[in-house]
């Protein structure tokens, strides 16, 4: 074992750098090539499309070995930089893989994986290039965490949005037209901030590149201070819209219940992008060494995700419908996760990167058990009333209710093979995904807010906002509770269902997988938080990351050099 | 010059502004072009502006921005103003979609209801 792990670790070694653009290859070039299939060969592009996302969650389990492994790169917390255009640092775009990079990277290909198998079952049927959309999110969410560059942020971040608009119209329909019409319009305006944004800090410093901005903010002069924190707060507006925080969230929950549920799943995602660029950008531009500059907008950071907490908390109580109570979750999710960044100690850091893994694990899982649930309770049809009184004119035939053909014995209808205890599975899902989303004992969702909790009583003098964040962060988890515990009751208990749910494994198993996920947090608890606090202690020293990114070498040009020509100096 | 492209990125991005915020889904489309306008001048603006100089080295000459205009943020720009066209050619799109889906052309997909009617 230890000899396959020496094997592995020479591998690692020996593909490194290249390794780090692998999960933005992979997915490109999966999507380029199913664009050449053609729209009738479905079962070539799901299976692509599962293939590919166990190649990038593969290459990301390696580079997280690779980041994390004694005998890899510098040993633990190395950081693996690659140059795409082979230009040096400040001059180049670079990606770099860092603990927290890979981090986010793995929980992406994780989650990727189940929901790109759970589309199979029937929902990539439901309108046209679902699995080419879904890579290129993919790409664009990969590319997001791993790139260094502050353009290229965006450029990525694009890609995402592009393809985000595509999968939430997926399947079409009144709802999801709506609410992506609102949704579309948001992200443009956003995006122009992120735009200006950009566009000052490169006026000021003369540099898009992360890690180089943190170093001229430090040497800056005091007069040129005040315009690169108003181009931090106009970025930080964008980054606040996509992350979901309070008030630029009003579109949030509409449309993450308006998509079907294996895009539901993916964009739990799209919010944690915008807690990661927060923290990533917040942590190296305004790094403790950066004089006047150090921690910026604190204060600002804090009230937001606690206003974001306490929005999301009584929101979810305030809710009925399933996909609602997910997309209430998410915000719930993104304002703890906001504050905790806010707060600025590593060791609430280090909680709040696990409950970020434990916490989108079971929103996804949530999307998808969903989709199962009101399937059940719509007695068997595909869709729900809304959806089948002629308002999605362009649903595959395949979708609709089918009256007297492929029914079984008991003359219910077929959806490929269904598995024994339905219900069983059902509700024991909702109570996992209860458990976690509450954070209750003995799952991850627990050990993640307690992880938070003594990280915030641990630190000498704990402020008024780190109470409130207590406070808000156990009610909003009681609250939650409440919420889904009455919406349990109501689908599995109270109305007796005259029909079985049919539940096909191609759907049961990325659930199980995602919830299963949940359990392996819970068990190894130990070695992921050690690597959240090795991450959260990286963070709030980024000399590190800096000197990886401007120290890493250009490859050598392959050429022989030529006979040496005399050449002329150029006259001054 | 500054006080007029200071003044065209002002009307600009007042005007995007306020349309975006009416409530027609075509004042919204121009409002988002007309703030990408606005950027795009804006990025522009942060290489300095400066007349008669090109983004290239001349021989003979150091290569500091005293001798050159800044290549980047024109390079910035075309990629903004590409993703901003592809971006607004599909909201073009979906804003067609709910057209034919509601039958109206408000961004909420249904009139506001007066009071009294």
């Amino acid at each position: 074992m230890t000899e396959l792990f020496h094997l592995l670790d020479r591998f690692l070694e020996f593909s490194m750098p290249h390794l780090v653009a692998v999960p933005i290859l992979v997915p490109m070039l999966t999507a380029a090539l199913m664009l050449l299939l053609g729209e009738n060969r479905r079962r070539a592009k799901s299976a692509l499309s599962v293939i590919s996302g166990l190649v990038g969650l593969l290459a990301a389990l390696a580079l997280l070995r690779w980041v994390n492994a004694a005998d890899t790169g510098g040993g633990p917390g190395s950081i693996g930089v690659y140059l795409p255009g082979n230009w040096r640092a400040p001059f180049g775009i670079v990606l770099v893989a860092d603990r927290l990079s890979t981090l986010m990277v793995a929980l992406t290909g994780v989650i990727a994986f189940a929901a790109s198998i759970y589309s199979t079952s029937r929902w990539d049927r439901a309108g046209v290039h679902f699995h080419p959309l879904l890579q290129l999110q993919l790409m664009g969410l990969n590319g997001a965490f791993l790139t260094g560059d502050l353009f290229n942020l965006f450029v990525f971040f694009e890609v995402m949005l592009a393809a985000s608009y595509g999968l939430l119209l997926h399947g079409s329909g009144r709802l999801r037209v709506q609410a992506g019409l609102h949704y579309i319009a948001i992200n443009l305006a956003a995006s122009s901030l992120f735009l200006i944004g950009a566009a000052i800090l490169y006026g000021v410093t003369g540099t898009l590149n992360m890690a180089d901005l943190g170093v001229r903010i430090a040497e800056l002069a005091p007069g040129d201070r005040g315009l690169v924190h108003a181009a931090a707060a106009i970025l930080a507006t964008a980054f606040f819209a996509k992350a979901g925080a309070w008030p630029l969230n009003f579109w949030l929950v509409p449309a993450y219940s308006a998509a079907v549920s294996p895009v539901g799943a993916v964009f739990a995602l799209l919010t944690k992008l915008g807690v990661y660029t927060v923290l990533r950008l917040w942590t190296v531009l305004f790094a403790p060494d950066t004089g006047d500059s150090a921690a910026f907008g604190q204060a600002a950071l804090v009230g937001i995700g606690l206003a974001t907490l306490f929005v999301g908390a009584i929101g979810i109580v305030g809710t009925q419908r399933l996909s609602n109570l997910a997309g209430f979750s998410v915000l719930v999710s993104a304002g703890t996760l906001l504050t905790a960044v806010g707060l600025g100690q590593p060791a609430v850091w280090a909680g709040a990167l696990y409950y970020l893994l434990s916490s989108t694990l079971a929103v996804s899982a949530f999307f998808l058990l969903t989709d199962m649930i009101e399937r059940w309770r719509n007695a068997g049809m595909s869709v729900a009333p809304h959806e089948a009184a002629g308002n999605a004119p362009f649903l595959a035939e395949d979708l609709r209710v089918i009256d007297d053909v492929n029914l079984d014995d008991e003359a219910q209808a077929l959806y490929g093979r269904a598995i024994p205890a339905g219900v069983a599975f059902l509700g024991l899902s909702f109570m996992g995904c209860t458990l976690l989303l509450a954070g209750l004992p003995p799952l991850s969702g627990f050990v993640g807010k307690f992880a938070m909790l003594s990280g915030v009583l641990d630190e000498k003098g704990v402020t008024a906002a780190a109470w409130l964040f207590l406070v808000l962060l156990i009610v909003s988890g009681f609250l939650s509770l409440i919420a889904l515990s009455r919406t349990g009751i109501r689908h599995f208990w109270t109305q007796p269902h005259p029909t079985m749910p049919s539940l096909p494994a191609l759907e049961v198993l990325p659930v199980a997988a995602l919830l299963a996920a949940c359990v392996a947090l819970t068990v190894w608890a130990g070695p992921v938080m050690q690597h959240a606090q090795a991450t959260a202690r990286g963070l709030k020293a980024p000399e590190a990351y800096r000197n990886a990114v401007m120290g890493a070498t250009q490859v050598p040009n392959p050429v022989v050099a030529p006979a040496r020509m005399p050449v002329k100096e150029a006259a001054p | 010059m500054e006080a007029v492209l200071a003044l065209a990125i002002g009307v600009l991005s007042g005007s995007g502004v306020y349309l975006l915020l009416r409530p027609r889904t075509f004042q919204v489309i121009m409002g988002l072009t007309l703030i990408s306008y606005a950027v795009n001048l804006f990025i522009f603006s942060m290489g300095r502006l400066k007349v008669d100089s090109e983004p290239v080295l001349i021989k003979g000459f150091s290569a500091t921005l005293a001798n050159t205009a800044d290549p980047m943020p024109q390079a910035l720009v075309l990629t903004a103003i590409v993703i901003g066209f592809a971006m607004t050619a599909l909201f073009l799109v979906v804003m067609l979609a709910s057209r034919g889906l509601t039958g109206t052309d408000h961004v909420d997909g249904e009139e506001r209801k007066e009071a009294g009617e």
